[in-house]
């Protein structure tokens, strides 16, 4: 909680209190406001949310261990296959999500390790193609891994998946007590947003823990963090796992919601937009993180909805359609984030920073 | 046999297209420390605009020859890459010689999917059919191989160009330039090179060479999209680093083995998998052997450099 109060800055500030309060208010009334624009918008809350586990993810691996990965939608993908496969009925499998939840997470963390082990002695643009590559590869087989043996019913994906029931509880349900209804939307809204919160809790005790400071160490210079002792070996394992982790379990909660899974939703494109999410709001920092990608989820939306009137009014056609929109903001966001505010929206704080965006003098790249 | 042979100019010709942009990733590199990511999606812009090129062509002068016309849609095509290299290199990357490790990486990647987008909105999702001015029908099979006419002059063009390129680099002042500029900026600068203008001049240059390659790409397949330079991209960085990133010859003869695997792969996948893999799977051989070789040899077959310059 402390850490998202740079979230707020102005207030933060003055007042971390309030500010702590203003972002719970928030937080819980967001979906009855999005709800005034429509349905759909709660739906767009909830995807956000998914976002910002995936960005909370990244950030750890990117951020704090300072290892670029851009294959981390992989992870996502794990997680969200094995909860397709665990309970659909492509196999006929219905497993519970108490069950299958852990299973995606540790399924994505070993996916973590497997991609870990090989690209230890990896740095900086190296590592960040190989992690690409993985993406790819996976993207690859679950695309074709429906001959000779029907595994991933290939780029058809899988549906049906069940939705998400705690304790014979089913989210995807509405909800009646007395006359008062709750859409299943806001279930989940509220259901994800305790995974997100749990998520913050999580990261920022593992940030200020010894591990989150030989992360630091490590990041900041590999040399001299394995010369005081640190095992960079495991570290790096460490960092690939616990982020997959991350990944795994909004894999999970995505393939629930959605009740449809296919490979189109893991590609590159996801990667990037994730990655982007953790640049632009700031490396290394968790508020960073969850600002970045509430807005770069919410933005592509806001502009669906005001930029398609708006072209119809003054061309009579649809010039640039939403996805189009996405793209380029996405892509505006990266390259504009690196020349003009490469420490991002909410810089992280001095003593977890990069060194490297703190001011120094300038030296000449070899 | 006959398949062996087949696949061998399969692949040379496939190879001699990655070694081209290959070159173009690996002089950056070798001068910058910066994989331009964006360079793949030049190859993009250099296949599309030839497009439009030969389009408006054929719209003007009906009865033109297609080798004319061809040579018409390189010089439209060229220039365009050359001018988009040249902005990126000014505008962004220039920018951020002096910035932290992962700003340009991750602008590179932000200018990918920038030309992807504008691409996107320029020519649409569609696949266009890119007209072959080249025969892409085989000729008389010799030995049972069968050879078209587009794959020789794919053939015989990359050579010239890869001739020509050495010839630049080891030849004349400009090259003398970059070399000194590679090995040292500083140093070079005080002996009065212009290293802006160098390192300008590299983007440029591997901006045609993305072009040329571009127009290869799309005769051979007979297809060009906004999305189709991303994957031939990566396979010529995988290219460049299989052969020794920073090394011109390096980045030729990974660009020819890394064609060559991958059609003797895509060909015979199937069997040495007991027919679980089938050739959709070819575009992962790149990954793989870039694994395997930056992790077993990071320096590549011919390169000295090191693969972590922290």
């Amino acid at each position: 909680m402390n850490e998202l109060v740079a979230a707020v800055p102005w207030l933060g500030r003055r007042n971390p209190m309030a500010a702590r309060w203003l972002i719970i208010v928030l937080a819980l009334a967001a979906p009855l406001i999005a709800m005034m624009f429509g349905r759909s918008w709660v739906r767009v809350l909830d995807f956000a949310l998914l976002y910002m586990m995936l960005a909370l993810g990244l950030n750890v691996v990117v951020g704090f261990a300072g290892l670029l990965d851009l294959g981390y939608i992989a992870f996502y993908a794990v997680g969200a296959y094995t909860f397709a496969f665990l309970a659909s009925p492509h196999f006929g499998v219905h497993w519970p999500f108490w069950a299958v939840l852990p299973l995606g997470a540790a399924f994505a963390a070993l996916a973590g390790i497997a991609l870990g082990f090989p690209v230890l002695r990896l740095r900086g643009d190296y590592l960040a193609i190989v992690t690409l590559g993985f993406g790819e590869i996976i993207r690859i087989f679950m695309n074709n891994l429906n001959y000779p043996i029907n595994i991933t019913n290939g780029p058809q994906g899988i549906n049906m998946i069940d939705p998400i029931v705690l304790f014979g509880w089913d989210l995807s349900r509405t909800l009646k007590i007395g006359d008062f209804t709750i859409n299943s939307l806001y279930l989940y809204y509220y259901f994800f947003l305790l995974c997100v919160a749990g998520s913050i809790l999580l990261i920022q005790r593992l940030q200020i823990s010894r591990i989150g400071r030989a992360w630091a160490a490590m990041r900041d210079d590999e040399l001299a963090a394995k010369a005081i002792g640190i095992n960079i070996r495991n570290m790096k394992l460490l960092a690939f796992s616990l982020g997959a982790t991350f990944g795994g379990v909004a894999g999970c909660l995505f393939g629930a919601f959605q009740g449809f899974v296919s490979p189109e939703s893991f590609s590159l494109m996801e990667s990037i937009a994730v990655l982007t999410m953790v640049v632009f709001g700031g490396m290394g920092n968790i508020a960073g993180a969850v600002v970045g990608a509430l807005v770069l989820a919410l933005l592509p939306e806001v502009l669906r909805d005001i930029a398609v009137p708006i072209q119809q009014m003054l061309f009579d056609r649809v010039l640039l359609d939403p996805e189009v929109l996405r793209m380029l903001l996405l892509s505006l966001a990266m390259i504009l984030m690196m020349l003009l505010r490469p420490v991002g929206l909410i810089p992280a704080k001095a003593r977890y920073a990069h060194p490297e965006h703190l001011p120094r003098k300038k030296e000449a790249r070899p | 046999m006959e398949t062996l042979l087949q696949q061998l100019i399969n692949g040379l010709t496939i190879g001699s297209v990655y070694a081209l942009v290959a070159l173009g990733y690996t002089m950056v590199y070798g001068i910058l420390g910066l994989i331009n990511f964006a360079h793949g999606d030049l190859v993009m812009v250099g296949a599309l605009s030839a497009l439009q090129t030969m389009m408006f062509l054929m719209g003007v002068a009906p009865g033109m020859s297609p080798i004319a016309m061809l040579t018409l849609a390189l010089l439209v095509a060229m220039p365009v890459c050359m001018m988009l290299g040249f902005t990126m290199e000014r505008l962004a990357y220039r920018r951020l010689r002096n910035a932290p490790r992962l700003a340009p990486l991750i602008t590179a990647i932000g200018m990918s999917f920038l030309l992807q987008t504008i691409a996107m909105i320029l020519w649409g999702r569609s696949y266009h059919t890119f007209p072959q001015l080249i025969s892409t029908t085989p000729l008389q099979p010799i030995a049972g191989v069968f050879i078209t006419p587009v794959q020789i002059a794919i053939l015989i063009t990359s050579a010239l160009i890869m001739v020509a390129l050495i010839l630049l680099v080891t030849r004349t002042r400009v090259g003398r330039a970059m070399r000194a500029t590679a090995e040292n900026h500083k140093v070079a600068s005080l002996m009065g090179v212009d290293t802006n203008a160098v390192i300008a001049m590299t983007f440029v240059v591997g901006a045609a060479l993305a072009a040329v390659a571009g127009v290869m790409f799309a005769s051979n397949y007979g297809i060009a999209h906004y999305g189709m330079g991303f994957m031939p991209g990566l396979k010529a960085f995988t290219a460049a680093v299989l052969g020794g990133i920073g090394n011109l010859g390096g980045a030729m003869l990974g660009g020819i083995t890394l064609g060559l695997v991958e059609s003797f792969g895509a060909g015979y996948i199937e069997d040495l998998s007991f027919g679980f893999l089938n050739s959709s799977y070819q575009d992962i051989f790149a990954f793989i052997i870039l694994g395997l070789v930056l992790i077993f040899r990071p320096t590549g077959l011919l390169g000295e450099r090191v693969s972590d310059r922290a």
